[in-house]
């Protein structure tokens, strides 16, 4: 179990109103990511949630329940920390046993329960080593397996992944999702990272100054952005946003058109000098300088040959092009 | 760049102050052991010559010599339970936010900075004296009797007073590594259902354990050379109750001006204070590990 539903939470920290009021549901067992950039209250609203910080005004239900005035530990709610938070001086059986140990377990029953998850977590080899003799991938799975013998109603995650190497991340992004697949709990995750959230979430909440601003599953926020916010953030190179004459001819205030939706033409188009060529092999990124529209991201197939200085002609399909009005929202 | 060229320029170049500072050692200490095997008292000029082993003889089977034995460690003890728990507890106060914080950790660490004689005077005369210190007349004041503290209860008041001396040595040190306790870890903990005492217990003490170790060490080496606090108070009395090892030596040379015996005690005091140190360190040492 593990439905949560916060009702017009809204958290001040003096004057400073960082989330002015937010309503959001989360369905039991889903796989809930708040993506935004730095300072976008989305850590924020994971605390409040966790229960680690006081609601200002509003309300959080989990299961049907008000727990706005409960303690973080009666809330039935696992948190893993960006870093880690393990306890340094215990073993990694002792760090995991310790909620259970808190809860009064016996011990027979918290090794048992340890034994679980350290064979979940390929855990089992290192229980007898204290925090700084593992890697930090390491760590980071004694801090989920803390979570798990806990048995939670949701598991929240606080960019869990940012202090890991780039070939770790993606390791243990798969683990996680792998994870939720195994245990069916509700998971509430944190990131700034839009990749992560792409990859990993059934739903995402893109927030942005403690609002969000568009909530939806991984495709719908690509195929359909709301305003130009959302198309800005999601997606990988970043859309390419175009404003004045160009955008006007549409009847839009701004145009967005993603680095795959623009081909190179013979003839009509905008025309441009490339000024950086990224070979990925399996792609290219092409940086485009034009006249008519600015700089422009142009996502090519690996065989394309285009260098520095080349000459180009773009165009975009014309059927995915997405038109914003003066309010930065998405036009029918 | 540790060639074996290099490594024996370092060598050289830190000799000087490596001698310097062994000469500094060595020579009070063999000046002191060769006084200890001497006859020599200021009050006898005419009696001279080797003693031998009698100076040691003498004060290791004096009377008062296990007495003092005992006093110190009551002592040092004492004060070390008193500080090290103050400490944490003052720490932990201090480590919380209020108005006024800086100001308050500054007049914590003041008593740190009055001269161990001058303190010890206040406390005697300002504050124990049974008829015109603060005590006494709180003491009247809500109709008690008042109470000879340094008559009455000699040694406890002289940990009472080197107590108040260094706890803020103490609380520095507690508060400087509770600064440095992970907030996240805390919060996990808080996650965990780990209540105040729970996470105390499980999280702040096992944190603690090597500045608790910095200062039972530091403190050790200082409160075994305790003398002023106990000759401006009590001179040692009543009778023998405050007279600790170096006390004694100390009266041995200064009041009996016997060089040879006081030297002989203080020989028996780098001993012990050294089979001390090994018992500590063996004992907290490993904490200061990894």
């Amino acid at each position: 179990m593990g439905h949560i539903t916060l009702n017009s939470v809204r958290k001040t920290f003096g004057e400073a109103d960082v989330i002015p009021a937010i309503d959001l549901t989360i369905q039991d067992g889903a796989f809930a990511v708040f993506v935004g950039p730095s300072g976008c209250g989305k850590s924020t609203l994971l605390r409040l949630i966790a229960g680690l910080e006081d609601v200002s005004a509003g309300t959080i239900q989990i299961d049907g329940v008000d727990v706005t005035d409960l303690p973080a530990a009666k809330r039935g709610l696992a948190m893993v920390f960006q870093s880690y938070a393990l306890y340094p001086h215990m073993s990694v059986r002792k760090n995991i046993a310790f909620p259970l140990k808190m809860a009064g377990m016996s011990v027979d029953q918290q090794e048992a329960k340890v034994q679980a998850a350290a064979k979940v977590l390929n855990l089992t080899a290192y229980l007898d080593r204290k925090p700084g003799q593992l890697s930090g991938g390491q760590r980071q799975r004694v801090a989920i397996g803390r979570a798990i013998v806990r048995e939670p109603k949701a598991f929240l995650f606080d960019e869990p992944l940012s202090n890991l190497d780039a070939a770790l991340r993606v390791a243990m992004r798969q683990e996680i999702i792998e994870l939720h697949q195994h245990l069916k709990t509700t998971m509430i995750y944190v990131t700034h990272d839009q990749i992560e959230a792409m990859t990993m979430a059934d739903k995402i909440f893109v927030l942005n100054a403690g609002r969000i601003e568009q909530a939806g599953s991984p495709l719908d926020l690509y195929n359909h952005p709301a305003n130009t916010f959302v198309a800005g953030f999601i997606g990988s190179p970043k859309m390419n946003l175009i404003t004045g004459g160009e955008a006007e001819k549409l009847g839009a205030t701004t145009i967005g058109v993603r680095p795959e939706h623009l081909d190179i033409v013979a003839q009509g188009g905008w025309s441009g000098v490339v000024g950086l060529a990224e070979h990925l092999g399996s792609d290219t990124f092409l940086k485009i300088k034009t006249d008519l529209v600015g700089t422009i991201t142009l996502r090519a197939g690996g065989e394309v040959q285009l260098r520095h200085g080349d000459q180009v002609r773009l165009a975009p399909r014309a059927d995915k092009i997405h038109r914003f009005g003066a309010d930065g929202k998405a036009m029918a | 760049m540790a060639t074996q060229h290099s490594r024996m320029a370092a060598r050289v170049m830190v000799a000087p102050s490596v001698g310097l500072l062994f000469v500094w050692m060595i020579v009070p200490l063999v000046t002191t052991i060769y006084f200890s095997f001497l006859i020599y008292n200021q009050l006898y000029p005419d009696r001279q010559g080797w003693a031998g082993f009698d100076n040691y003889y003498y004060f290791l089977t004096d009377r008062s010599f296990l007495e003092a034995i005992w006093n110190s460690i009551v002592l040092v003890g004492g004060v070390l339970i008193v500080t090290v728990i103050g400490g944490i507890l003052l720490a932990l106060l201090l480590n919380m936010p209020f108005w006024g914080q800086g100001i308050v950790r500054i007049m914590v660490i003041a008593p740190f900075f009055v001269m161990p004689t001058v303190s010890a005077l206040v406390w005697k005369n300002m504050f124990m004296n049974p008829v015109n210190g603060m005590f006494a007349h709180i003491a009247k004041a809500v109709g008690l009797e008042p109470f000879d503290f340094l008559g009455h209860a000699p040694m406890a008041s002289i940990i009472g007073i080197v107590s108040w001396e260094w706890l803020p040595f103490a609380t520095l040190i507690l508060l400087t590594a509770l600064q440095s306790l992970d907030s996240e870890q805390q919060e996990a903990a808080e996650m965990d259902g780990a209540g105040r005492l729970s996470r105390f217990i499980y999280l702040t003490l096992p944190h603690l354990t090597r500045a608790i170790t910095v200062v039972i060490l530091i403190q050790t080496i200082f409160l075994l050379s305790i003398y002023a606090e106990i000759a401006v108070t009590t001179n040692g009395g009543p009778g023998t109750a405050t007279t600790t090892i170096t006390y004694q030596v100390a009266l041995q040379s200064l009041y009996d001006n016997d060089v040879g015996g006081a030297s002989a005690g203080g020989i028996v005091a780098v001993i012990l204070a050294n089979i001390v140190a090994v018992f500590v360190m063996r004992m907290i040492g490993k904490n200061l590990d990894a």
